[in-house]
């Protein structure tokens, strides 16, 4: 038996809205059996996975996760964001990490370095500082691919191993907590320079949530109504076609990068001033690598990559809520999210082409993609 | 699609039941920040854990989350424990302490214990530690006698207190029998990266040290030491395994009678805030057996654990000069654990310059 | 001392180079897995694990290469067959791989493994400085050479290496002269698993022959890195991958003379050296231009 793919004339309304659902069933199907193979109960934990972080949505004593689903998923959806105008113009970066920690650092020059400095403006600027560090940072790739040709894959890697050390230099060193006891990490930021919570009677949700959804709708707006948006598709589709047109490809270089590092920077100062509170050796489990998972799994399309941030996030507090009830332990976890993201993209397959068994009996298959 | 997700919910419904009835145990809780499978810090504490299970028995019911990352992680995963209905939740790393706090101000039934720590904002929250400069110490006499070349070398992960402190505390007891004795230090900026342990070991060889011991979690520099045919100190556990010919003692880190301890007195009602730091005196230090080294260096070693260990003596008694050789400690004085704590400065010896 | 530390680099090097080369040989047939992390721990562990069980370094070796290359036949299947992205399917992989391989491993925690032993070619090994270093390594060391001269010679001295690099840089038109486009990449997705295998097993049974959870701790990235370091030339891998192995391992050298630097500085130091050389070697624009594979990362569905 072999498998052939068709492309489709167009892409399919039907598999767009079906192909998550596939995926989930397809999910639901290999987790029983590996849950049963481990000796776990399928059922039992299936339900924590995908339905005890939700039950919030109905039981007021369970809000509290989805707030924690919504602290969770606001740094992956506002990192993305970016990426997705950065990979639809064909500029790969891969160093969100590290504009992330940057973004976080510089916004943070403030309520460390100026306690004393205590006013309503400190937060804006902070955030302010934060974007422009991220976006100083991302430009730092940019131009080593404009001016010299350099791949930005490895140098916006390479970098976001120096800006982890750098911010471990500093927590250590001139930014230690005086009163800290020697501790790496910086004084707890005044109440002036926390992000608030949105909602704080029910859980610890922050306003970096709220970005996230704003930078979403932004973005959208940018690429699908606007001329700079048109651009940025033409640009990496076809950088000939692009020239042509009259854009100019360093430029869409600089612009992609600082976007995208603008809003990693504004991940990261948010994270730190909505819900970590000061400044650590580790203040990211590695959102920006997650969050080019996310891009991708939203499509590049940034309300998709709304969707697909929650869905990373419910992976990762259902895999927490496993851990702790069915005592699976975390490693079954991430095999498990690495499953479920194979279905995911392999169910968005079916949304360019149709897929055909040739060879076998197996020509059901191939009559129902047909006849979508 | 709908009869399935309904199907889990009453499955669910029926689960819950089931853990109410048998909630007459007392639930203990673990964070731990590493995978258990470290066989450093993290493997460590879980084998506290299971130690005080099998202690407990049928009284305690546990459960941990492992590799729970610094930051805002932290506090999602202790709230959930703390609302899943733990009795006493145990946050095993320094960068829980903020999340710790928080979550305890919110569940004050609910007895928080926090390693490494300083702050307790809440009469539920405790914490603890232990003295590993005590076993530091024992290794640095033990050091100076097996050396040749009177230099040792240290591979460590991060310039914290606890860190700073072993190495000084190494130092002295090096000194107390070849006032000479110098000491290499390699930051390996890591905790855990068995391939960049094993290059700082062999850095450090090359550089001329016979004697390797460590303050990063992985059994690597053990291996390499071995495969030189140079003697080395274990970490956190008996690494013995991994060098039945290298291995001269290990520090063990023994958090099972503490745990035990702190779980039984929630059950009898009895636990208290406190802030502990143990040393060898209470347990919480244990000297792997000495091996691989003539009986006369193994008497001593043995007088020198039971010296600090009865509390005659503390590896931070004066006098003890700071590295830029102004006065510390005068004759006979002894550090105030406070100052300890906070340790951000070398004695002399150290061939290193700590970062600032 | 000279010796024993250019000994300490080519052992950093090894496990880079090997993977690094794999990954070459899987982006010149156009397809980019960034999967190599999840398929190297992958290997160290088969490696760990079936070493431990027969007592046999050399059938854990092989049975790394063979899990290295299995595993890879998943991402394989994903994005050959099925065109799924490839970027977020290698991302997927490594998740996989990590979490897989600390199940199978659970076991195996605190268990001294068996190192594989030095392969000392007689007289040879011992010759002054360079003796041991060319004539007295573990076996997979003179492999990774081995490869490095094997890849180079496939790629450019053979028809089949050029028929590869010509479904790397133009899929469409190698389809059209009748090229098994999609055969040869999953050929080429199978040589990549296969070598991050053995770079893992080279950990688990060579460099650190122990099974710890996440012990590639971060080397499948470099690797990923050195080949578009080295502008997808075989020869300029082996530069980059002893390149950045002297630079972490003189790193380490500079900390124990005690020079009083910042670690955290002296520790960035591969990282920006590596920055710094691939600046200078990309200004020359054509000769990186010729060398990218152009197909490289796109989906490829053969017309009917």
């Amino acid at each position: 038996m072999r498998i052939e793919l068709v492309k489709r004339p167009q892409q399919s309304a039907l598999f767009s809205a079906l192909s998550p659902f596939i995926a989930l069933g397809l999910t639901l199907i290999a987790g029983a059996i590996m849950f049963s193979l481990l000796g776990k109960n399928p059922a039992e934990a299936l339900y924590y996975y995908f339905i005890d972080p939700l039950t919030g949505l109905w039981d007021e004593n369970n809000r509290w996760q989805l707030h924690e689903l919504a602290v969770k998923a606001a740094p992956l959806i506002l990192i993305a964001v970016g990426l997705s105008v950065c990979f639809l113009s064909n500029n790969w970066n891969i160093g969100a990490e590290g504009q992330f920690t940057i973004g976080a650092i510089v916004g943070s020059i403030l309520p460390v370095m100026y306690p004393d400095l205590q006013s309503w403006i400190v937060l804006p600027l902070m955030l302010l500082m934060g974007m422009i560090g991220g976006a100083a940072y991302a430009s730092v790739p940019a131009y080593l691919k404009a001016r010299f040709n350099t791949n930005e894959i490895l140098t916006s890697l390479m970098l976001v191993y120096v800006a982890q050390l750098f911010l471990d230099w500093l927590v250590r060193g001139p930014w230690r907590n005086p009163g800290g006891m020697n501790f790496p990490e910086t004084r707890n930021f005044h109440e002036y320079a926390i992000l608030p919570e949105i909602l704080p009677a029910s859980g610890r949700a922050h306003w970096g949530f709220a970005f996230a959804l704003i930078a979403a709708v932004a973005a959208w707006f940018m690429l699908s109504r606007t001329l700079r948006g048109f651009e940025v598709k033409v640009l990496g589709q076809s950088p000939r076609a692009g020239r042509f047109a009259g854009f100019s490809a360093s430029k869409m270089v600089f612009f992609a990068f600082i976007v995208s590092g603008a809003l990693a920077g504004l991940a990261g100062i948010s994270e730190v001033s909505g819900a970590i509170g000061q400044l650590r050796p580790t203040i990211s489990p590695g959102y920006g690598f997650a969050a080019i998972i996310v891009a991708f799994l939203g499509r590049l399309n940034p309300l998709g990559i709304v969707a697909a941030g929650l869905v990373l996030a419910l992976s990762y507090l259902g895999g927490e809520a496993a851990q702790i009830s069915i005592g699976v332990s975390d490693k079954v976890v991430r095999a498990f999210q690495g499953m479920i993201l194979f279905f995911v993209l392999a169910c968005d397959t079916l949304i360019h082409y149709r897929v055909r068994f040739v060879g076998t009996p197996a020509v059901k298959a191939a009559e129902v993609s047909q006849n979508v | 699609m709908k009869s399935k997700i309904l199907s889990f919910a009453a499955a669910a419904a029926v689960l819950s039941l089931g853990t109410m009835a048998a909630e007459a145990a007392t639930k203990a809780c673990y964070i731990y920040v590493g995978p258990i499978g470290d066989f450093g810090w993290s493997y460590q504490h879980h084998q506290g854990l299971e130690q005080m299970k099998a202690e407990l028995g049928d009284q305690v019911e546990t459960a941990y989350l492992e590799s729970v990352p610094e930051g805002a992680d932290a506090e999602r995963a202790i709230e959930r424990f703390a609302r899943s209905g733990c009795n006493i939740i145990f946050t095993t790393s320094f960068g829980y302490m903020d999340p710790t706090n928080k979550v305890a101000g919110k569940f004050p039934d609910v007895k928080f214990e926090h390693a490494t720590g300083y702050k307790r904002d809440h009469p539920n929250v405790a914490t603890y530690n232990s003295k590993f400069h005590e076993g530091r110490y024992v290794q640095g006499v033990i050091a100076a006698k097996m050396s040749k070349a009177g230099v040792a070398g240290y591979i460590a992960s991060f310039p914290i207190p606890e860190v700073v402190m072993g190495i000084n505390s190494f130092v002295l007891g090096a000194q107390s029998i070849n006032p000479d004795f110098k000491l290499k230090v390699v930051w390996a900026n890591t905790w855990f990266d068995p391939g960049k342990e094993a290059d700082a070991a062999k850095a450090l060889i090359d550089q001329g040290v016979d004697i390797i011991t460590q303050h990063t979690d992985s059994t690597a520099p053990m291996q390499v030491a071995t495969e030189r045919g140079i003697k080395a100190f274990g970490q956190a556990s008996d690494m013995i395994k991994f060098g039945p010919e290298t291995q001269l003692t290990s520090i063990v880190d023994n958090w099972g009678p503490y745990y035990t301890e702190r779980v039984k007195a929630v059950i009898d009602g009895t636990w208290k805030q406190h802030d502990v730091w143990g040393g060898m005196k209470e347990g919480h230090v244990v000297m792997a057996p000495y091996a691989n080294m003539p009986d006369d260096v193994k008497k001593l070693a043995e007088e020198t654990e039971a010296k600090i260990k009865s509390g005659e003596f503390n590896p931070f008694t004066g006098p003890i000069k700071k590295q830029d050789g102004s006065e510390w400690l005068k004759d006979g004085e002894v550090a105030e654990d406070g100052v300890l704590l906070g340790m951000n400065f070398y004695v002399q010896g150290v061939d290193d310059r700590l970062p600032k | 001392m000279f010796e024993s530390i250019l000994i300490t680099i080519a052992t950093a090097a090894t496990p880079l180079l090997i993977a690094s080369i794999g990954e070459l040989v899987v982006e010149r047939s156009g397809v980019l897995n960034l999967g190599v992390e999840g398929m190297m721990v992958m290997g160290a562990v088969t490696g760990f694990g079936v070493t431990l069980a027969t007592g046999s370094p050399w059938l854990g070796i092989f049975a790394a290469i063979a899990v290295g290359a299995l595993f890879s036949l998943l991402f394989g299947f994903l994005t050959l067959t099925l065109v799924t992205n490839q970027v977020a399917t290698g991302l997927a992989l490594t998740l996989l791989g990590l979490g897989l391989s600390g199940m199978l491993g659970e076991g195996f925690v605190g268990q001294p493994g068996i190192k594989l032993g030095n392969l000392d070619i007689p007289f040879l090994s011992d010759l002054p400085v360079i003796g041991r270093l060319i004539f007295g390594q573990d076996p997979v060391f003179y492999l990774s050479i081995l490869l490095t001269v094997g890849v180079a010679w496939f790629l450019f001295r053979t028809r089949a290496g050029l028929t590869l690099r010509s479904v790397g840089d133009n899929h469409g038109s190698a389809h059209a002269l009748g090229i098994n486009v999609i055969g040869i990449r999953y050929l080429a997705v199978m040589f990549g698993g296969a070598c991050a295998g053995l770079a893992g097993a080279y950990l688990s049974l060579v460099y650190t022959p122990q099974w710890i959870e996440n012990m590639t701790a971060g080397r499948g990235w470099i690797a990923l890195a050195l080949v578009v370091f080295a502008s997808w030339r075989p020869w300029r891998v082996l530069a980059g991958a002893y390149l950045f192995g002297a630079v972490s391992i003189g790193q380490l050298h500079a900390q124990a003379l005690g020079i009083g630097v910042p670690s955290q500085l002296l520790s960035s130091l591969p990282y920006l050296a590596t920055i710094v050389v691939l600046v200078l070697i990309s200004r020359n624009r054509r000769l990186t231009m010729v060398n990218t594979p152009a197909s490289l990362g796109r989906p490829f569905v053969p017309d009917r």
